[in-house]
């Protein structure tokens, strides 16, 4: 391997004087501690390096060897369950509960491998290997750059990771040697067959991203919001009850607590689906604010190299980038340190086709192995001052079909999830459609987000008039609407996390809460058109139900409510009574 | 390992706070260096960066009557260390740990990295246990719990030091024997009478030898205001992780914190970022408060409470805005509050306390805490919009409900805000459904009937 020495350092960056040749993005181990870093500029005789851990005590004269490989992170049946930092090695089994330099990249671990294949056989990338049998059942399969024809298998047994276990000679001749995990440079994308465009939703169990603002599997949503607004908690409710196969979580300059609480948390919960521990389909990538910079840059490239690495195994993956914000003051950082010019608030000029490159990596596509896989980003933004014209937030809305815009007045109000149902969008949602009518159950979901939607425009609209003249002195069916606004904001809307009743809603409940919130404005609206005054529905008892419809309706509940309509209609039946009695 | 070494006629040039010399001696990156000025005067620094000839030693105080001449420079074979023992307690340092209470030098049990090192976050334990302040604003709505970073958003004139005082003062009262607890101060830029008041406040209460304090005062150079939090911390982390104690830390005034890093970062020649502050504050902010939290399998904890100033009122500056973005939760104090005579003026919608959900209700504290919560922010919320409608149309054309609810708002801020002696938990609770009696029942959308029946009908029918 190529070596060089050090001439200059200063923080995370160093200059280095070469004997052998480096490429660009090469992995490097630096001075004694042999610290990982990366290449990131060759001129002539000299490459810079940045270093991905605290560089104290490195002086010049120190090794910077090379290894011939560009930044790369290990994929294998070990990941799923584990916690790592942004460049993949695994935060736990230390000693020290702080984190020292030099952090190794964690022992191999031992699975039980079932081959699946037949010596003999011809194998395209992708194709099945075997399986292990861990947690939860994963594939091995060919893995990128490797084809050909299948000379040996191991047989039945536990392996280390790092053992070979396949031996395949290739077209041109050439053996390669299989282990159950295999280096990825993170900057690449993983190779598929194809893009495929959405076709189905990722079903998330939040109310207002299901039934209003929808992501499809393999889709692009951003999360942006001011500190406090609620982009923690979702992302983490997201990784809690969303149907995805696997979540990776990657925490990128945030907080250690919120790391703490997914390790606390996930391991107690079950998948609803699976009844499962949650652990067990998540991957948590941890690099908080207070780590080295430089690693928080490469973690979101290390986390969704996890994600594709799942995907390519046909499931559908969920990855929560939590923030990439952050990441993009990382990236301004080594940029500022390279002296590059600053483009707008400092960010590089590429700052945008990172983002881009970024998103793009999500898709739903057939692998190489011919089955279908998704890998659904969802990105936090967290914009200075919650200002949505910063670069990090434009640039990302370009990028995203999904714009879910937390906003400060409902966070404050704790009216939760903040989401401004005005000002967030979802350009997935018509495509969708189809998938409620024939998969979801619910062919009336187009019209009645529709009609959502409009009542919500209009209790804006109804609200800037209700200022100026006062609530009383619109006429009554304007009064009725902002009745109804507040009941659908209040009963279905809201939903807090923290309640074990609401925190996950499946689309079974969603389609019962909207029809019966629905069917009470259909009631209502008529009851007024017939002369009921508003304040008069308003004091029905089912009012006072739909505002808390979420609380207390739970999943066990369903039977409870699918009475609700009833209710409803005797409520009103009696209004016209005692309205015909009076009158 | 390097030799502690001392350099004679090395300087070639002092350009602001950073020196070059040559490399005449082995020496690591960050490791730390003595200047010691013909005026004998010693100053801290440490090596910022190094080539093959020279190294560049960033001086971490004052560079003023330095010459290139006279100018010695030791190096030190290991980062800047801060010597702590069990006899920290009952101190008081200057900025960069040398004790200036006229007292012993302090023995040291250990000389840990005042720079800290990242907490491993698999190592974290979920802050849960309730520290009760006798605020209600912050027991009931934004509660505290051990390990927590919880700042003051303040402003200049607010009676942010009162209200910290009386945390730190009331905060070692729940659970654990006294001697489990610590209080750390760390004055960065503040009056000399701050930290009198403090210390006397400690002295009264007497946990004065539970309390260490490190002071900056207003009137010494801002490059070693960047140190002294460092200090605290590493003396607040050897307390709680290596002895085991509850630690509770103020650091005031983290704008001034912030104005030296500018300064700093100015004098670096640095591209400055929003406002003129570094690209990378959010990150140094980050490293002093992600010190705060609790460690699997050790007793201690750190809390930290954290105070700034915003400048102009302004939530959005750079200095709230980044810190809102690190730390979990922020308690506002509000000027208008305050001019009503309301004490402590807290503003309660933008205040957040974060890790609140796993510290209360059920097995925690009450179980209707988090909805009565919930309830008296959704209704202040909307009290607050009403009050702005009125103030466009009057009140004569609000509906019945909202003017309930203005009502309310008066009642919530005069009543439960407003609190002349400290409240347990249970007292804040009381008041809070006090306070909620009047507002139409079928507009309480953030209580269950149950809840409802318990707290707001029984009690008035009896
Ligand atoms: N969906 C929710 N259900 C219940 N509570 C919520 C929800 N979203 C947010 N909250 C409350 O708001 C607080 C702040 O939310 P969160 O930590 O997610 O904000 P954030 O946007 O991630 O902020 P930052 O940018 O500073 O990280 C939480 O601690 C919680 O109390
Ligand atoms: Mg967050």
């Amino acid at each position: 391997m190529s070596e060089a020495r050090i001439t200059w350092i200063g923080g995370p960056v160093l200059r280095a004087r070469m004997t052998g040749s480096f490429s660009v993005y090469e992995a490097v181990s630096v001075g004694p501690r042999r610290l990982l870093g990366e290449v990131i500029q060759l001129k002539g005789e000299e490459l810079v390096a940045q270093v991905y851990e605290d560089t104290t005590g490195l002086e010049p004269g120190d090794a910077v060897a090379g290894s011939g490989r560009a930044l790369s992170v290990k994929l294998g049946p070990g990941l799923l369950g584990g916690i790592f930092d942004g460049l993949l090695r695994p935060l736990t089994g230390t000693d020290d509960f702080q984190i020292q330099a030099g952090l190794g990249s964690g022992a191999a671990g031992r699975f039980r491998f079932v081959p699946q294949a037949n010596a003999g056989a011809t194998l395209e990338t992708g194709a099945i290997l075997g399986a292990v049998a861990a947690a939860r059942e994963q594939l091995i399969l060919v893995p990128p750059g490797v084809a050909g024809r299948l000379e040996w298998l191991a047989a039945e047994g536990e392996y280390g990771e790092d053992e070979v276990i396949a031996r395949l000679v290739g077209e041109n001749g050439k053996t390669h040697e299989v282990a159950m995990r295999h280096p990825w440079p993170v900057r690449t994308p993983r190779p598929v067959r194809a893009r495929l465009p959405a076709s189905a939703p990722m079903i998330t169990g939040q109310r207002i991203l299901d039934t209003l603002f929808p992501v499809a599997r393999g889709g692009r949503a951003a999360l942006p919001g001011g500190f406090g607004t609620g982009k923690t908690v979702l992302q983490e409710a997201l990784a809690k009850w969303c149907d995805a196969d696997v979540i990776v979580y990657v925490g990128c300059g945030e907080r250690g607590n919120e790391m703490a609480e997914v390790l606390d948390e996930f391991p107690q919960l079950e998948d609803p689906r699976t009844g499962r521990p949650l652990a067990e389909r998540t991957v948590i990538i941890a690099n908080t604010s207070n780590m080295p910079v430089a690693a928080r840059e490469a973690s979101i490239y290390t986390a969704i190299s996890v994600a594709e690495y799942f995907r390519d195994q046909g499931l559908h993956v969920a990855l929560m980038a939590d923030s990439t914000s952050r990441w993009a003051e990382a990236l301004r950082e080594v940029s500022g340190r390279l002296g590059e010019l600053p483009g707008e608030a400092g960010y590089p000029a590429y700052l945008s086709s990172r983002l881009a490159e970024f998103y793009e990596r999500a898709a739903r596509v057939t692998t190489l192995g011919g089955k279908e896989g998704s890998v659904t980003i969802i990105g936090a933004v967290s914009p200075p001052a919650g200002d949505f014209s910063e670069p990090v937030t434009l640039h990302t809305k370009r990028y995203v079909r999904c714009f879910w815009a937390l906003d400060r007045q409902r966070a404050q109000a704790r009216f939760y999830p903040a989401i401004h149902p005005l000002l967030s969008y979802s350009a997935d949602a018509d495509a969708l459609a189809e998938w409620w009518k024939h998969s979801g159950g619910n062919p009336d979901w187009i019209t009645q987000r529709q009609r959502v939607l409009s009542l919500l425009e209009q209790q804006a609209h109804l609200e800037r008039m209700a200022r100026i003249v006062g609530r009383d002195a619109l006429p009554a069916q304007q009064q009725l609407k902002l009745l109804c606004a507040d009941l659908v904001n209040d009963g279905f809307l809201r939903q807090s996390s923290f309640s074990k009743v609401d925190r996950y809603c499946s689309p079974g409940r969603q389609a019962a809460m909207i029809s019966v919130l629905l069917a009470f404005m259909d009631r209502a609206e008529a009851a007024v058109q017939s002369g009921v005054a508003p304040a008069r529905i308003a004091e029905l008892p089912v009012v006072r139900q739909l505002q808390r419809l979420g609380e207390e309706y739970g999943e066990g509940d369903l039977r409870k409510l699918s009475q609700l309509p009833h209710q409803l209609d005797y409520e009103f039946d009696s209004l016209h009574t005692v309205a015909a009695n009076v009158r | 390992m390097f030799a502690d070494l001392l350099l004679e006629g090395a300087v070639t040039r002092i350009e602001g706070p950073l020196l070059f010399a040559k490399r005449a001696a082995r020496v690591g990156l960050n490791s730390a260096v003595e200047v010691v000025g013909n005026d004998g005067g010693t100053r801290l620094g440490r090596i910022a960066a190094l080539d093959e000839q020279s190294m560049v030693i960033e001086v971490l105080q004052s560079t003023t009557g330095l010459d290139l001449a006279g100018t010695r420079v030791r190096l030190r074979p290991e980062p800047l260390l801060f010597g702590v023992g069990p006899n920290l307690l009952g101190r008081i340092f200057d900025s960069v740990g040398r004790p200036i209470d006229g007292g012993p030098p302090v023995s040291a049990r250990a000389r840990m990295r005042i720079e800290g090192l990242a907490i491993n976050p698999s190592w974290r334990a979920l802050p849960r246990d309730f520290i009760e302040t006798g605020v209600s604003t912050i027991d009931l709505l934004n509660s505290l719990v051990r390990g927590q970073k919880l700042p003051l958003f303040s402003a200049g004139g607010l009676p942010h030091d009162r209200l910290a005082t009386q945390i730190a003062q009331r905060a070692r009262l729940r659970g654990g024997k006294s001697e489990e607890f610590a209080v750390v101060f760390a004055g960065m830029g503040v009056p000399h009478d701050t930290a009198e008041q403090f210390r006397r406040a400690m002295e009264s209460s007497g946990a004065l030898g539970h309390t260490v304090l490190f002071l900056n005062l207003a009137d010494e150079p801002g490059m070693q205001r960047l140190l002294t939090p460092r200090y605290a911390l590493t003396a607040a982390e050897y307390l709680a992780f290596v002895e085991g104690r509850h630690v509770l830390v103020v650091l005031t005034d983290m704008t001034n914190y912030c104005e030296a890093l500018r300064e700093v970062s100015a004098s670096h020649g640095e591209i400055p970022g929003r406002k003129g502050y570094p690209g990378y504050m959010y990150s140094d902010l980050a490293a002093l408060y992600e010190r705060a939290g609790c460690i699997r399998g050790r007793p201690g904890t750190l809390t930290q409470l954290p105070i700034l100033t915003m400048p102009g009122d302004d939530i959005g500056h750079p200095i709230p805005d980044l810190t809102g973005y690190i730390t979990e939760g922020q308690i506002v104090l509000d000027r208008e509050l305050d001019r009503k005579g309301i004490y402590p003026p807290i503003k309660v919608l933008p205040s957040l306390s974060r890790l609140m959900d796993s510290g209360i209700g059920e097995g925690y504290t009450d179980a209707d805490h988090p909805a009565l919560a919930h309830q008296l922010f959704a209704a202040y919320a909307r009290a607050m919009r009403v009050r702005t409608l009125a103030s466009v149309m009057g009140e004569q054309g609000l509906p019945d409900a909202d003017r309930k609810f203005l009502e309310f708002g008066a009642r919530f801020e005069e009543q439960f805000v407003n609190q002349a002696a400290s409240r347990t938990l249970e007292e804040s609770m009381q008041s809070g459904w006090d306070v909620l009696r009047g507002l139409p029942h079928n507009e309480l959308a953030r209580l269950s009937d149950a809840q409802i029946r318990k707290h707001l009908e029984e009690p008035a029918h009896a």
